[in-house]
């Protein structure tokens, strides 16, 4: 008998079930089960009427800055003037789709590459953005490497408008009718990277970044 | 009797005192305040409870479904009866693949099963990446609070270890000390060959194993090591995606009064073709170590918890104690209830009765945990299975005797109620009481009314 045999074993036996393995009946339950994705209650803020607003005052409650410009060709232009307002360089690690934006009439250095421990600013876009937490929901694939988002400092996300949805439900529905099933790497991010472990101070910038801003493009 | 004698120590511990002082305004009037937005928030408890509940109530197949989707995404699947064996298979999956160093995200599962210790016996290096859990392997301490563990903790204390570790100026300025193990662990990071981390919660449904964490660390233990480990318990799973919805509206509301963490970290299957990042190898340890005990018992109910602390942080006893006193991975209500049932209630004497059963644990319980009535059943046990003193069972033993006894019982309790009322005195407090003046040394008791209930109802109602 395995250890997994054992286990199964005795959860069967103690919830008065016979055999060693759960039954194709039960499977089947318990797949309906999963299928039905039967959602608890969602509050009034996860069914917001106005998103971009909801999102922003979320935003504002877990830190997160936030621009927005009236198309994707204007989002250098919205990264200069930010990094210009934090007083860091102008050099920035980017996700590949975003490389054919006109970053030097901005005067901005791109690199087009996976993050090194000495990048201070990354850009990435995200899947969706969601309207009751200010967060922003990012997919791993082999054109957006997650250390990307991860190691720089500061984060740039660009969110497109149209993607907000009110609330996580809404945001797996999405994943799941566009991407069947979640990548290796599925993360929601709200505001930088944070710690209270000592004497439960909030101090900002644990491990990853120090900064979240969010540009919004229609 | 050890938590009697750890309690006694803490409480006389200044520094502790001094420490612990803060958990309740920050936690408690932080949950407070982030659940009074929440309009439908005892209707998401009732959702939470009913899903945990029915989920436990196929639990094998709902490990079986998560094992086939894992192992379809890439994922190696492993199954530990006890904590032994749940190390070593983490150790040999580091040493058949040549893993010299390993970065940790928090979890407590790997607490429980002493993984670290194990880890490094075999040579292989470990490296706490959760602040809290840094300062305390630096300190050589296990956690006093599963979510903030290192809560007993000065910044002067952190300050000392920093100095020891990294041979920098000593600095008590937060953020400074902060910066400090942000520098120090991130050449730990990109180092390590092998990433270990806990599990919030595993979802049947895709197969994916999730971590909540405010510092991004765990995001990194899953994203930079070649080999990515997971080591979690049986009860963590859960079915769809949705339901994680659900619960990540209440953990970390209740945990610590946020609207949510900073970092929801799914992870599914392996690197994917093309990927530039992420791990080549993933594991998956499902751990029992006790949790069947609880699996079709009176006491099921526990094994809906979602490790958010809140229990602990609105207890009275936790609040004056501190965490170490209950000697074992899992501090206050639910470590009184969980830490009996895993180690053997032989060996967990006073856990069930370091309680005032003021019930506050059960109000704020997320998941709607009875933590009093399974507190009361392990109480129970003990009586039942002689482990307590034998004054307290023969007192209980006269007490049901007399209760048995309505007229026996109404003429004790009216002599009792007249002599109290006296030994009080013109203040109406009892100083000593012969017998148990264990108990009154530390407390003043207050005094009977002189007249028992059903006197003063028959005076009332005549």
């Amino acid at each position: 008998m395995s250890a997994r045999d054992n286990i199964l074993a005795r959860i069967r036996k103690a919830q008065g079930r016979t055999g060693a393995e759960p039954t194709a009946a039960e499977l089947e339950l318990v797949r309906a089960n999963i299928a039905q994705r039967a959602g608890g209650p969602i509050p009034a803020i996860g069914r917001a009427s106005d998103l971009v607003l909801q999102f922003r005052h979320e935003c504002d409650r877990v830190g997160t800055t936030h621009g927005e410009v009236a198309s994707r060709e204007a989002v250098p232009g919205e990264v200069r003037r930010y990094l210009d307002a934090i007083a860091v360089e102008p050099r920035v690690l980017v996700w590949h789709e975003l490389a054919g934006l006109d970053w030097s009439a901005a005067g901005i250095a791109i690199d087009d590459r996976p993050a090194q421990a000495t990048d201070r600013t990354s850009i990435t876009t995200c899947f969706c953005a969601i309207a009751e937490t200010g967060t922003v929901l990012l997919l791993s694939s082999p054109a957006a490497p997650k250390a990307t988002a991860l190691l720089p400092e500061t984060h740039v996300c660009i969110v497109a408008k149209s993607r907000i949805v009110p609330n996580m439900e809404a945001a797996f529905a999405l994943l799941r009718a566009e991407r069947g099933e979640p990548p290796r790497a599925t993360w929601f991010v709200s505001g930088a990277s944070r710690t209270a472990d000592i004497e439960q101070t909030l101090v900002v910038g644990a491990h990853g970044p120090y900064r979240v801003h969010v540009i919004l493009v229609p | 009797m050890f938590f009697k004698r750890n309690a006694s120590e803490k409480l006389d511990d200044a520094l502790l005192q001094r420490n612990m002082k803060n958990l309740k305004f920050k936690f408690v009037d932080g949950r407070a305040r982030a659940i009074a937005e929440i309009e439908v928030w005892e209707a998401i408890r009732t959702h939470a409870a009913a899903l945990r509940d029915r989920t436990l109530a196929n639990l094998d197949a709902y490990l079986v479904e998560f094992e086939r989707n894992a192992t379809r995404r890439g994922a190696k699947v492993h199954w530990a009866e006890t904590a032994e064996e749940a190390c070593r298979i983490a150790v040999g999956i580091a040493q058949a693949n040549g893993v010299r160093k390993v970065a940790k995200s928090k979890s407590m599962v790997s607490e429980e099963v002493n993984l670290n210790d194990r880890l490094e016996e075999a040579g292989i290096g470990v490296i706490e990446t959760d602040l809290g859990e840094y300062i305390l392997q630096l300190a050589k301490e296990p956690p006093s609070h599963i979510v903030a563990p290192a809560i007993h903790k000065s910044k002067e204390q952190v300050a000392d270890l920093f100095v020891e570790a990294h041979h920098r100026p000593r600095s008590t300025d937060i953020p400074a000390l902060t910066r400090e193990a942000r520098e120090a662990l991130r050449e730990h990071f990109l180092a390590a060959d092998m990433g270990i981390t806990g599990a919030n919660f595993v979802i049947a449904e895709t197969g994916t194993t999730l971590t909540v964490t405010n510092e991004g660390n765990a995001d990194m233990v899953t994203t930079l090591p070649r080999i990515h480990c997971v080591i979690t318990g049986i009860e963590k799973v859960i079915p769809a995606l949705e339901d994680f919805a659900t619960l990540i509206r209440l953990l970390p509301r209740s945990a610590i009064g946020q609207t949510i963490a900073n970092y929801l970290t799914l992870t599914t299957g392996v690197k994917g073709a093309g990927d530039l990042d992420g791990p080549e190898q993933t594991h998956i340890i499902l751990v029992d170590a006790g949790r069947t005990r609880f699996v079709g018992t009176d006491m099921q109910a526990m094994l809906r918890c979602i490790r958010c602390g809140a229990c602990m942080n609105h207890c009275p006893v936790y609040q004056n104690v501190g965490g170490h006193a209950y000697g074992w991975v899992y501090p206050g209500p639910m470590g009184s209830v969980l830490t009996p049932v895993y180690v053997g209630i032989e060996n967990a004497g006073d856990l069930p009765n370091a309680a005032t059963f003021c019930g506050e644990c059960q109000v704020v319980c997320p998941v709607k945990i009875p933590l009093p009535d399974l507190m009361r059943k392990l109480r129970e046990k003990q009586f039942e299975t002689r482990q307590r003193p034998f004054a307290e069972r023969l007192s209980l033993k006269t007490w049901a005797f007399m209760a048995r006894r309505p007229r026996l019982y109404a003429a004790f309790t009216r002599i009792a109620s007249r002599v109290g009322a006296w030994m009080g005195g013109r203040e109406k407090l009892i100083h000593r009481l012969p017998g148990i003046d264990g108990w009154t040394k530390g407390r003043d008791m207050p005094a009977p009314a002189g007249k028992t209930f059903r006197e003063l109802y028959r005076e009332r109602t005549r």
